[in-house]
């Protein structure tokens, strides 16, 4: 018993004295959002894996508490994380409070380049003060709000004609938010295959980030804006546009005249599962979501077709999408960095997208092939180019709750008008940038 | 007056009175069975309409609880070798595979590692206060024992921002020593406060007797005093173990990864595409059930522990 | 029993001296006994009150660890005492205390006078009936969720059955006039068996006798209920809403997993509003400010009402 204890304990030290050109192999911690697209990610992480000897430990929050438990984590200098894949908002905070690693130096050492990532990505998921070249972050996972429908039903001669009937034009994917409004409200209580349906999915939920992420997806295309002038904070007059004005309106009554009854707080889940469950003609929502939509073996495949957020006064999509950061407070920094060298190779990229993640990677996106290599691929290059964001100051939490807050208040429980939702959000985020010393 | 007492109720009132509380004990029950019973149902029974009663009983559920499921397309589907177990095969006539355990058993341990461990401390702590308030003259004995009263007036969220920074200065966020001294210091109100009571109906003659003997106060104390107590005890220790099994708001702000507990966890069970409440109410059966368990157990003493020993009974 | 002993100790040592001996001893054990207790309270209890104290008084962000902190005196007191949104939410509250308590004490003291009816196997009932209220607020919060959806759930199917309502018509947590009755009924639920235990507690302290000379009296039941019951039971009922007050005044898991203090902010109770503040807008020193103001609330409400209920103690 001795001499075998012995022996495998030389094994051992045999082993690793034929690693010692390889750093000592960590356990890693990736965290990131419960979704199929973190799925793919372990799938994919098996092959860093197996390359550089560390082993790969994931933490996925579903995304209602995602928010909350990872900022949280950060604010409470945790070390959980080793990698972390944060909202692309949470860049101010991550940069300024020091929770995020600078990756400038490591990105020139290795000569990881941000041209090779799409501008839009870079600008949104890696960059504080936003434009400048200080990246915090890798773009990993480009998204954008978009929109999903029944083919199936648009398809269908009886619907095409009492269409027509009603509207003297053909029944097609909206162009416009306008339209969006005319095909909801021209589904909502229709009887298709003899069961009621609705006319469409959208975000309500109060708690994290939904109703905003929703209604903005409206509220852009239509011309809110967050300042006259980028940088300057100056709010009047382009939150309470009487465009922006005008959005907030149009998707309350959206909200009102065309969603599944009980729709009152509803994010991502609620509209995959309003779908799958065939109870809306339309929904919106991530493109992450869209590869497992197609491969859904009940509404996917030729039932399903895929639009971009449509447009109104301007083409814009409501920006989603992270980056991936070191996190400050982990003591495997060095092995982290190193996952983030592999992931950058264009290699992975490629395989990172087949395996249903949306890469950043200019070689991927570029490729000739890449629009027809998904039935949402095209959509996803035509909703990149408008994408608008949310702030992104290190205040954003506080931001995002005051919108969550006068959103729900206006929309979902009937409160004021929406020029005074608009006007009390000014005050709020004026309240907030005061304290922050930036008005 | 022996044969018949006038404050005794008639058969009649016994019967409707009867009658009316068993009505009202099925209605105030139903939600827990349908917790039980929707743990037992399959993902589409579950949200039937109108709500099955009776089903086919499926493990789904309870496989969902444990696991990790990733969808697979039908062609690797077929592809992988045949089920090596009963819960393989659940989740394969789902079109998934598994692809780990899920974190529920973590989070039911680290329930049970700071519940335990709060427990004792708080009961080891609070019986040699409590003894001390009940034996001796403290000095301001009504002030402090008013004082460990009202820390538990404060709304738990509003002790949390201190605890937070303090957490986070000692490194002590979200670990399990920082859970367990924290609900040891929520407990110990509670755990003093009927401790007390309970020595206080100890005869002081026993000890008195001891002494005499020449037994040393401590003696006394750990040979005569603790055996009498020990139901106080023992019923002290469940509620403190109920608290800090039950506890949600510090559980939330102040746990992560590692020491996460149950009750944070279990309402962000989510299915593979939409909530899956079979899961979630199997992962809620598992943990309410010991509760339930204690308090059938506890019930001679329960008043007094929800009332901090002010009524007793 | 041990006489012999007693008299040997007792001759063996002067008294003065014996009384000191055990007098010390018993002070250091006291102490000993004491101070791990005073000392766990001070470090989680009391060194953060002051500190929360002394953050009220700042602009201090927990996760802006690197931004300069500033004494802003009274400013978020003033803040917080003039904000519209934080009245709402007082609001909010206080129709929540209000129900909440008065549908516990009406039912809660009908089934505790129903159970001292001693019928045949009211103990198992009783014991039935009480478990709601020892169960993770959190997790049955969560589940009454999946009770509360329209159409599929249980409660909506209930009430359709009884009224002829549509089940999938009425929406309790997302509709904005029916939500804060959604939370009224689970912490009914929930917590009506705690007023029932302590109401039984007082009907069965009353004495047979008294009833017994009101019968002699020929008192009618209806007269010796409203005489002799319920002033009885009012020192216990007049304690299961002091604890039932302070704890719903505290009330977070339960509602915050119910509605998220949605829709809009009309069951966004006072300790949801202060998470938010705290945890996820991280305004520390405005949150602490909220929080002392709370305590303060609490604790000058309960002292005034322990008042009120030791003088009907005393009568």
């Amino acid at each position: 018993m001795k001499t075998a204890k012995l022996l495998a304990a030389t094994a051992f030290v045999a082993a690793s004295g034929l690693n010692v050109s390889q750093a000592q192999a960590e356990d890693l911690t990736l965290c990131w959002a419960a979704w199929d697209p973190a799925n793919a990610l372990v799938e994919l992480s098996k092959e860093f894996e197996a390359q550089s000897g560390h082993t790969m430990k994931f933490e996925f929050v579903p995304w209602p508490n995602f928010a909350d438990r990872m900022l949280n984590e950060l604010n409470s200098g945790g070390k959980l994380c080793d990698l972390l894949i944060g909202d692309s908002q949470w860049i101010g905070g991550g940069a300024e409070n020091g929770h995020y690693v600078k990756l400038n130096d490591f990105f020139d050492k290795e000569g990881i380049s941000m041209d090779d990532f799409a501008p839009a990505t870079v600008y949104a998921y890696s960059t504080w003060p936003k434009g400048t070249p200080n990246y915090y972050a890798l773009p990993a996972m480009g998204d954008a709000n978009g929109w999903f429908y029944r083919k199936d039903w648009f398809a269908k001669p009886e619907i095409q004609e009492a269409f027509k009937a009603e509207h003297g034009r053909d029944l097609t994917p909206p162009k416009t938010q306008m339209e969006l409004l005319q095909v909801a409200k021209f589904f909502q209580g229709r009887e298709i295959d003899g069961q009621k349906r609705y006319g469409a999915a959208i975000f309500t939920e109060r708690g994290s980030e939904g109703i905003t992420m929703g209604a903005t997806s409206a509220m852009y295309p239509f011309g809110f804006k967050y300042e006259m002038t980028p940088g300057k904070y100056d709010m009047e007059g382009a939150v309470n546009s009487p465009d922006a004005v005008a959005g907030l309106e149009f998707y309350k009554e959206l909200y009102k005249t065309s969603t599944p009854p009980g729709y009152t707080d509803s994010y991502m889940e609620q509209s995959l599962d309003a779908f799958k469950s065939g109870q809306v003609a339309m929904a919106m929502n991530w493109f992450a979501f869209f590869p497992g939509l197609y491969a859904d073996p009940d509404t996917g495949g030729d039932k399903i077709g895929f639009f971009v957020n449509p447009g109104q006064l301007k083409e814009a999509s409501t920006l989603g999408g992270q980056g991936i950061s070191v996190v400050a407070y982990s003591d495997k920094q060095d092995a982290a960095l190193e996952y983030i060298k592999w992931f950058a190779q264009p290699s992975v990229q490629k395989k990172w997208w087949d395996l249903g993640g949306y890469s950043c990677h200019v070689s991927v996106l570029n490729d000739p092939n890449f629009a027809d290599s998904a039935p949402f691929a095209a959509d996803f290059l035509l909703a990149m180019d408008g994408v608008m964001d949310f702030w992104q100051e290190p205040a954003y939490a506080e931001l995002l709750l005051a919108m969550q807050k006068r959103l729900h208040d206006y929309v979902v429980a009937d409160q004021g008008t929406a020029k005074e939702a608009l006007d009390k959000l000014i005050e709020d985020w004026t309240e907030t940038f005061e304290d922050e010393g930036k008005l | 007056m022996s044969s018949y007492s006038i404050t005794e109720p008639s058969p009649l009132q016994k019967w409707l009175a009867g009658t009316l509380v068993v009505f009202y004990a099925v209605i105030t029950l139903l939600p827990l069975v349908w917790i039980l019973t929707t743990g037992f149902k399959s993902p589409v029974d579950a949200i039937a309409y109108p709500p099955k009663i009776l089903f086919e009983p499926s493990l789904e559920g309870y496989v969902n609880l444990f696991t990790t499921r990733t969808r697979v397309s039908p062609e690797a589907l077929q592809a992988l070798p045949p089920p090596s177990s009963w819960y393989e095969e659940i989740v394969r006539n789902r079109d998934m595979v598994i692809a780990g355990p899920s974190r529920y058993g973590e989070r039911f341990l680290n329930s049970v590692i700071i519940g335990f461990g709060s427990t004792f401390l708080s009961v080891f702590l609070g019986t040699l206060a409590a003894y001390a308030f009940s034996r001796f003259k403290v000095p301001l004995k009504d002030d402090l024992l008013f004082f460990i009263l009202s820390t538990r007036m404060m709304p738990p969220i509003a002790v949390a921002i201190p605890i937070f920074l303090m957490f986070r200065t000692l490194g002590l966020s979200d670990t399990h020593l920082g859970m367990i001294l924290l609900y040891t210091a929520v407990n110990i109100s509670l755990a003093v406060w009927l401790l007390k009571g309970f020595m206080d109906e100890i005869p002081r003659e026993y000890e008195e007797a001891a002494l005499i003997d020449g037994y040393t106060r401590f003696q006394a104390f750990y040979k005569v005093v603790l055996p009498q107590a020990a139901t106080g005890i023992a019923s002290t220790a469940i509620f403190c173990l109920i608290f800090s099994w039950n506890e949600y708001a510090f559980a939330v702000l102040l746990t992560s990864g590692t020491a996460q507990t149950a009750p944070p966890f279990i309402p962000t069970i989510i299915g593979v595409g939409g909530q899956d409440w079979p899961a979630v109410a199997a992962g809620a059966t598992l943990f309410l059930v010991p509760v339930m368990v204690f308090t059938i157990l506890l019930r001679k003493h329960l008043l007094r522990g929800i009332t901090f020993g002010a009524v007793r009974k | 029993m041990s006489d012999t002993s007693i008299d040997r100790v007792a001759k063996a040592t002067p008294p003065s001296v014996a009384a000191k001996i055990r007098g010390l001893s018993d002070r250091a054990i006291a102490w000993i006994f004491v101070l791990p207790t005073i000392f766990l309270l001070l470090a989680v209890n009391i060194f953060p009150l002051i500190w929360t104290i002394n953050l009220s008084f700042t602009n201090f962000r927990a996760n802006r660890p690197n931004r300069e902190v500033d004494y802003i005196g009274l400013r978020n007191y003033e803040r917080i005492l003039t904000d519209e949104d934080i009245w709402l939410t007082m609001q909010a509250t206080a129709h929540f205390l209000f129900w909440t308590i008065l549908l516990q004490v009406l039912i809660g003291f009908t089934l505790a006078w129903l159970i001292n009816r001693k019928f045949k196997g009211n103990d198992l009932w009783t014991t039935l009936i009480v478990l709601p209220m020892m169960l993770s607020p959190a997790v049955v919060g969560n589940f009454w969720t999946f009770l509360y959806q329209p159409q599929i759930g249980l409660f909506n199917y209930g009430i359709s059955f009884l009224t002829g309502i549509d089940p999938s018509s009425f929406q309790m947590i997302g509709d904005v006039k029916l939500a804060p009755w959604s939370i009224v009924i689970v912490d009914t639920w929930m917590w009506t068996p705690f007023v029932m235990l302590i109401c039984l507690a007082g009907l069965r302290s009353i004495p047979d006798y008294i009833y017994e000379a009101a019968e002699i009296d020929r008192a009618s039941q209806w007269r010796q209920f409203w005489t002799i019951t319920i002033p009885m039971v009012l020192p216990f009922l007049m304690l299961a809403v002091l604890f039932r007050g302070i704890e719903n005044f505290k009330m977070f898991d339960l509602v915050v997993q119910l509605t998220g203090g949605g829709p809009g902010s009309v069951t966004e109770l006072t300790s949801i509003n202060l998470k938010r503040e705290a945890f996820e807008k991280w305004r520390t020193g405005y949150a602490s400010a909220y929080a002392i103001i709370l305590f303060v609330t609490v604790f000058g409400l309960a002292s005034i009402y322990v008042k009120a209920l030791n003088k009907v103690k005393e009568r």
